[in-house]
């Protein structure tokens, strides 16, 4: 009997985070990801863990602070207007430095928006959404085996780094079906010596905050939380590259418009343009390096981002190529989602002005 | 010249609780926080549950419980404090969880937390101060500000009119079924600060009955906001506050005596 399964992206989400021994999950119904929150509902209290639907995701995050300052491993899930309720809560979580998954299945907003698939959230996700100096681990699935896999390494950062790392994907990621096999789950040591399970008489008490009133005190909060962020950023940057050793032209996207951009990769190799692709897994901490590498490369002629929003992530790349190369960019917003071909056509007149020709 | 008192023969009335810590604590003198934070932590000594209580500190002046109260705390956002409980408490089901909110956090930001944490009938003790003013922020209108009372953003007195009027906590969540016992209290005589004790002792007992949510209202005092002396503050609230906030049990399904 295959190991595969046939399974929606939200679905596999779900199991992926049972599977990784997710001991309570709280969060508020939104689409496109109700689904999460019914599967956990049929099957936590079942293994005798915690579901429970919140009032609100206002409420649903500060369940989640409780539960994860106490010492489980714990998860939400929402979407883009539901996310930026939460961000009050995510602010306190990584201020406490407290671990837990955050599921943000992206729509198109701002607003209410579309429930149709969107990546406008990567500012949102990446650059702090809620105030103050933090940051989110964020990993961004391009596929159901992926949203397995990336659950199971989110709860696992979160809990090695004590922070909180969130997935971040779109509806059609969500809804789609695609074959998926659970890899078995390790569960690594989990330190728990700061949680507040009730004081003994063995140490002093525990307490979860993250108010820091003497502005000594909270600097060196911060000195620590930043040097974390450089541990994370020095040893968990993760990406796939493809076709990238002989490459002229690199495309760089990540979650459903990757899956695009490959195509789009194909179709132009077929013309005889030399196109690879670089996928960051990771959208913090972002694969700058290889960007980098790339940009310095004298045979790279240029980048070349498609995003669905307005041009995003398209910053961070041009952070990484630091104005060494051309940075293109093609998006489309609003739930719209554009064809390979689409690509392909935005892209021709850009390798027209870096000078790439195909055959 | 001191005067030389021998304590050999003398019976020991009174000490202090090793469920708070020896530290000062910033609260102005005539504050009513110090008192309940003391009955709170009593209570804990001596049903002998210091390491399976879990308190949640507010926002507002006693957002510092924790460094006060002996026990394992963690601090919400403002109006969060049930939410936060909730979480704690259904991971820890056998565990004592209680949060310690003042009217602003509890009656204003945090309503929805509130009403909806004893809706589900949430096994925790929820302490809630009322002052009837914003302490912390600098003794503006709360929720619980009563007509006429002249605050820093009702400097000409509370106008019902354009103010809107006060939530009267305890009638509201006594009416829910969720809750399990529901008492309005005041600290402001030794009686009643007696009374209040037996009050957060029956809450926590409350929570090994597994029957839903104690909430105990302490009508408490801010003469530094109130602008006035802690004798002038002790007797408005008997003058004055108790009429818009009356003391008394309005629900108690515990069967605990």
């Amino acid at each position: 009997m295959s190991d595969y399964q046939l399974m929606k992206g939200n679905y596999a989400l779900a199991e992926a985070a049972i599977r990784a021994n997710c001991e309570g999950y709280f969060a508020y119904p939104i689409t496109p990801q109700s689904e999460v929150g019914e599967y956990m509902s049929i099957h936590m209290r079942k293994k005798g863990r915690v579901f429970l639907q919140a009032e609100s995701e206002v409420a649903a995050i500060n369940m989640l602070y409780g539960a994860a300052g106490a010492g489980f491993k714990v998860m939400t899930s929402s979407s883009s207007p539901g996310i930026s309720l939460m961000t009050e809560g995510i602010s306190y979580i990584a201020g406490a430095e407290l671990p837990c998954v955050i599921v943000n299945v992206n729509r198109g907003g701002p607003g209410l928006g579309t429930i149709q698939p969107s990546q406008g959230d990567y500012f949102q996700a990446t650059k702090g959404g809620g105030h103050g100096d933090y940051r989110l681990i964020v990993l961004a699935p391009s596929s159901v085996q992926e949203i397995a896999d990336l659950t199971y390494l989110a709860f696992d950062l979160a809990w090695k780094y004590r922070n909180p790392s969130m997935i971040l994907m779109d509806g059609a990621l969500g809804q789609m079906m695609e074959k998926v096999k659970f890899n078995p789950y390790t569960e690594p040591e989990r330190d728990i010596s700061w949680a507040t399970r009730g004081k003994t008489p063995d140490r002093d008490t525990n307490f979860i905050t993250s108010l820091w009133i003497k502005p000594e005190e909270m600097e060196q909060v911060n000195l620590r939380l930043q040097a974390k962020y450089r541990e994370i950023e020095e040893n968990e940057v993760r990406y796939d590259a493809y076709n990238i050793e002989d490459a002229e032209l690199i495309l760089v996207a990540y979650g459903l418009s990757a899956r695009i951009a490959t195509k789009s990769m194909q179709l132009l190799r077929k013309k005889g343009y030399k196109v690879g692709l670089i996928k960051p897994i990771t959208l913090w901490p972002y694969p700058y390096k290889i960007l980098s590498e790339l940009a310095s490369n004298d045979r790279v002629k240029g980048f070349f981002v498609t995003e669905l929003n307005s041009g995003q992530m398209v910053e961070d790349v041009k952070l990484g190529v630091n104005g060494k190369k051309e940075v293109g960019f093609y998006g489309r917003m609003g739930g719209m989602i554009y064809s390979p071909e689409e690509i392909v056509e935005n892209i021709l007149p850009f390798c027209e002005k870096i000078g790439i020709k195909g055959d | 010249m001191g005067i030389n008192v021998s304590t050999e023969n003398m019976e020991k009335v009174f000490e202090r609780t090793e469920g708070l810590k020896k530290v000062k604590t910033h609260y102005c003198p005539g504050c009513g926080h110090g008192v309940v934070h003391r009955l709170t932590m009593e209570t804990v000594m001596e049903l002998g549950i210091q390491d399976k209580t879990i308190g949640i500190a507010p926002v507002g002046c006693s957002v510092f419980a924790y460094y006060y109260m002996n026990v394992d705390m963690q601090q919400a956002a403002h109006g969060r404090a049930c939410a936060v409980a909730t979480g704690i408490k259904r991971m820890l089901p056998n565990h004592y969880v209680f949060t310690y909110q003042g009217d602003g956090d509890l009656a204003a930001i945090g309503t929805a937390e509130t009403i909806h944490a004893c809706s589900r009938g949430e096994n925790i003790t929820i302490i809630f101060i009322n002052n009837a003013i914003y302490g912390m922020t600098g003794g503006q209108m709360a929720p619980t500000t009563i007509e006429g009372q002249k605050t820093s953003t009702s400097p000409e007195g509370r106008d019902y009119s354009m103010d809107g009027m006060p939530i009267n906590m305890s009638e509201i969540v006594a009416l829910l079924p969720g809750t399990v016992y529901v008492e309005r209290l005041a600290v402001n005589n030794p009686g009643r600060v007696r009374k209040t004790k037996k009050a957060i002792m029956k809450a926590f007992k409350a929570q090994e009955l597994k029957k839903g949510t104690s909430f105990i209202e302490v009508v408490s005092n801010c003469n530094t906001n109130w602008k006035m002396t802690p004798v002038e503050a002790n007797k408005w609230i008997d003058d004055v506050l108790l009429k818009q906030y009356p003391l008394g049990v309005f629900k108690d399904e515990t069967g605990i005596k």
